[in-house]
């Protein structure tokens, strides 16, 4: 558990860049420090491994104070992924990840094969380990700054804006991976970005920080969207909060049709507006309508259970039908949502 | 003496080796070390040069300044100038070009050191290096093609000005080009200009090839 207690840095220049900020960021969690420039999110960050130190209050690491660690210690001991990777030009990828082992006097050929092993675990292909950073792309230089921040296994993990130096795409295949990751990995993560969606997808907890370095608001991201603390938090979370309130909104015993479904060439005993036509192994088609059969119409799919009302209601806005087609882990069409059921669905979860 | 001034091979032969000071092998020996002592020297003195000009800014300005000033002194006269403190050594040679060498390489080392990205350092930092390891493991191989691109100039024009010194009787190769002065004979010169431009294609060569051995991912990135 990393604590802050009272922490306040002051430039020489009278400037104050965090402002008594008290806050747990508790073990095995993503805690992410989100804010707009100016609020002091990556000076916490860095004051947690001492590149920066505080002028006034304590950060402890599982109780120890970090201000008594020789600081080169203390950072050998916390895995830090930076904007641009930062990695090494003039080090091949795999001696990029065994930087913190190397330093920590590992042997070579143990630090090696840990790199190696990392870079697998980080969904690159093990060649690349005799590769220069150069040679990747934005998106795998980052995964490799993921690996080498793993690489000693430390328990604590500070991510600076790690994922924002990327295009869209690449970004939410970085963060899905991270979700993955610390599913298996359960490291204390300190987190911090500008991008409050990237806040609420990523974080077990955020700290909503102020310009001037005060912390406006620590939550889960679920009562952050529906009870933000003052105005501050509620206009950087954006207007289409209730929208996003959605991701949290489980699709769990979600009212689901099955006689809506008709099977590719086979007649269509029922008189409905819409039918869904899936094939002999009941993989989604398309959606016919009563007054055009002869043409399949766009749909979206969701798993219920697993996804959750966003994607739901997503994949019913996709298709001209307004209904969203449930499918399991395979593909398979389980149900379909209609309208009336999105609605009970939805009602349910303003209610809630 | 046979019958007419000897072939440019013939003299060759008769002054490779003479045990004499003055033969060939023996220019060939002075005119190593005396390019040879700059060029070493004055990377290892541009280097906590260039290393302090980075750490504290405001050094560079005055330290650039004053070998600036020092390269664009003409050489024969500081080689006279030193006459008085170091004699007819080659130490008279040695020092003036050991300060060319410096003003050309402490640029160097700190436009290395500035080519270091800033996030590059920063995760160096991050990843717990301290400043010594950094400065080695890190920072100066990051500077490293910069160093000895200006390591290049130095060698070949060290190579070359240590020929001025056969004014003042210490000029290696550059003997060579004194004597046909006072004795009009083409073979040594022709054998002097041979030599000197030989071993500064050498030493050139010597360094591309260190170049390619230090820096194998300077190549990887022109390939992409």
């Amino acid at each position: 558990m990393i604590t802050f207690d009272a922490v306040t840095k002051r430039y020489p220049d009278g400037t104050v860049a965090v402002d008594a900020l008290s806050l747990e960021a508790p073990t095995g969690e993503i805690t992410v420090f989100v804010g707009p420039s100016g609020c002091g999110k990556t000076t916490s960050l860095r004051m947690i491994n001492r590149m920066i130190d505080a002028t006034e209050g304590r950060i402890l690491l599982d109780g120890v104070p970090v201000q008594g660690i020789d600081p080169p210690t203390l950072r050998r001991g916390i895995g830090y992924v930076i904007q641009q990777a930062g990695l090494f030009p003039h080090r091949k990828i795999v001696d990029n990840i065994a930087t913190v082992p190397y330093l920590l006097g590992w042997d070579r050929k143990k630090a090696r094969s840990r790199a190696m092993e990392l870079l697998e675990r980080v969904g690159l292909d093990p060649a690349m380990g005799e590769r220069y950073p150069f040679q990747l792309s934005g998106g795998q230089q980052q995964r490799v700054g993921v690996a080498r921040a793993l690489a000693a296994d430390p328990p604590v993990l500070l991510m600076d804006e790690p994922f924002s130096a990327v295009d869209p795409i690449v970004r939410t295949s970085l963060q899905d991976e991270l979700i993955r990751l610390q599913a298996e990995l359960n490291k204390t993560i300190v987190f911090v970005t500008h991008d409050i969606d990237e806040a609420i997808k990523l974080g077990d907890r955020v700290a909503v920080l102020r310009v001037g370095g005060r912390l406006a608001q620590l939550a889960d991201p679920k009562t952050l969207l529906s009870e933000p603390a003052d105005d501050f938090v509620r206009e950087f979370l954006g207007r289409d909060r209730g929208i996003r309130r959605l991701r949290f909104v489980s699709t769990e015993g979600m009212r689901l049709r099955t006689d809506l479904t008709v099977t590719e060439g086979s007649d269509d005993p029922a008189d409905e507006p819409w039918r869904l036509v899936v094939t002999a192994d009941d993989r989604p088609l398309g959606w016919v309508s009563r007054d055009r059969p002869g043409t399949l119409e766009p749909y979206g799919t969701f798993r219920p259970g697993h996804d959750s009302m966003r994607s739901a209601l997503d994949a019913a806005l996709l298709s001209p039908s307004g209904c969203a087609v449930a499918v399991d882990g395979e593909g398979r069409v389980v149900g379909v949502a209609t309208r009336e059921a999105l609605d009970e669905a939805l009602t349910e979860a303003a209610d809630g | 003496m046979g019958d007419g001034p000897p072939t440019l091979w013939e003299w060759i032969a008769r002054n490779w080796d003479t045990g004499r000071v003055g033969s060939i092998r023996d220019l060939l020996g002075d005119h190593l070390v005396m390019s040879l002592v700059p060029i070493v020297a004055g990377l290892l003195l541009a280097l906590p040069l260039g290393l302090a000009s980075v750490r504290w800014r405001w050094l560079y300005q005055p330290t650039a300044g004053v070998f600036n000033v020092i390269y664009a002194l003409p050489s024969l006269p500081v080689f006279m100038l030193l006459i008085s403190v170091t004699g007819l050594s080659q130490l008279t040679v040695i020092i003036p070009l050991t300060f060319y060498a410096m003003a050309v390489l402490i640029p160097a080392v700190v436009d290395g050191l500035g080519a270091v990205p800033e996030h590059v350092r920063q995760s160096a930092v991050a990843m717990g290096f301290t400043p010594l390891r950094r400065l080695v493991q890190v920072e100066l191989p990051i500077a490293t093609p910069v160093v000895l691109a200006g390591l290049r100039v130095v060698a070949v024009s060290s190579i070359s000005l240590v020929s001025v010194g056969a004014l003042i009787g210490q000029g290696g190769l550059g003997m060579l080009f004194t004597r046909a002065y006072q004795n009009p004979f083409l073979p040594p010169v022709i054998v002097g200009i041979a030599l000197i431009v030989l071993l500064a294609l050498v030493a050139d060569g010597l360094l591309v090839l260190a170049q390619r051995l230090l820096t194998p991912w300077v190549r990887a990135r022109r390939a992409t």
